[in-house]
């Protein structure tokens, strides 16, 4: 179905079309992928739902979890989120140093998400609340730490696109890149909407 | 790219307004679930029903919103396949819970 979709188009495309086909192509294999790597956080968070109850005479999250720091770590996340949009935006008018600007905002956002959870991690660990203390905080760091993981790869990523569009600008090249960074930032942002409730708020509960 | 490019192959980018319309929505769904549990004054099934709600409203806000998923972008084969990695999730998740939760209850595992 998909390779006759692609055969249909080929038939009849003109130069402009061709590029929008083949860039909307690896939006959706990139898409795919998201899809591959929701699995791997389903998988994350089942193990954590498993394990949450296993603390070990260790403490429980209710006596670790500081809601207000959450909050802001979710806030930093979901701004981001809204001014990677505009960088999109951006790009649609065409306006290169928009773009840069807006993906400048987005990276310093997240570099404050990525910072606030290496605190929280670095000050659970000092206090002797380690993913080596019980099965629940080893799930609860394996869940949380993937997806930390990820939004530090997004802001390589992120990095790396500045310089691009500082030496190559807005064309077909980076344009899809943008866009497949759009979609991981978003799914970043949608999976931390599970995190916060399942794993802090509930865990508080 | 004009704008009667990008709408006749679906290619839905969003405006200002979506963007900011999506943003609101999710600072409300955000701070309704934070403001539940840390207030304290409502029973334990009330706020986690209502969370439950409220995470999954903002998921959908943001696929919506910020993410543009529809049933346009390449001829619904996103919405596809989101829709069988949601099957697949309920199945993987749902699954191990139930399994372990019997096992548990079977077992009688300390802890």
């Amino acid at each position: 179905m998909t390779t006759q979709t692609l055969n249909q188009h080929d038939a009849h495309a003109h130069d402009g079309h061709e590029h929008h086909d083949a860039s909307e192509m690896k939006l959706f294999g990139f898409w795919v992928y998201l899809m591959s790597d929701l699995v791997i956080f389903g998988s994350l968070f089942a193990t954590y739902a498993v394990l949450m109850n296993g603390t070990a005479g260790g403490p429980t999250g209710k006596e670790i979890f500081e809601l207000p720091f959450i909050l802001v770590e979710t806030f930093l996340l979901l701004f981001s989120s809204f001014t990677y949009g505009m960088a999109v935006l951006a790009m649609h008018k065409d306006s290169l140093s928009q773009v840069r600007a807006w993906l400048i905002v987005t990276f310093i956002l997240g570099v404050g998400f990525v910072s606030m959870e290496l605190y929280e991690f670095h000050h659970l660990i000092v206090e002797g609340f380690g993913p080596d203390r019980s099965a629940f905080l080893s799930a609860f760091f394996t869940l949380v730490g993937t997806h930390g993981l990820h939004v530090t790869f997004g802001l390589i990523w992120m990095l790396v696109m500045i310089v691009q569009l500082s030496t190559k600008g807005l064309n077909d090249m980076t344009r899809p890149r943008i866009m497949c960074l759009s979609l991981f930032w978003h799914f970043l942002d949608i999976v931390w909407i599970c995190v916060f409730t399942f794993v802090y708020l509930m865990g508080v509960l | 790219m004009s704008d009667a490019h990008a709408s006749h192959d679906g290619g839905n980018h969003g405006s200002v307004k979506s963007y900011v319309t999506g943003l609101i929505l999710s600072i409300v769904l955000t701070i309704i679930p934070f403001g539940m549990v840390m207030s304290g004054g409502f029973s334990t099934m009330t706020v986690f029903v209502t969370i439950s709600i409220m995470a999954i409203l903002q998921v959908l806000v943001q696929l919506v919103m910020f993410m543009h998923l529809d049933f346009k972008t390449e001829e619904g084969w996103n919405v596809g396949s989101f829709a069988f990695t949601a099957l697949i999730l309920g199945i993987l998740v749902g699954g191990s819970i139930w399994i372990m939760q019997n096992l548990h209850a079977n077992m009688m595992l300390g802890g």
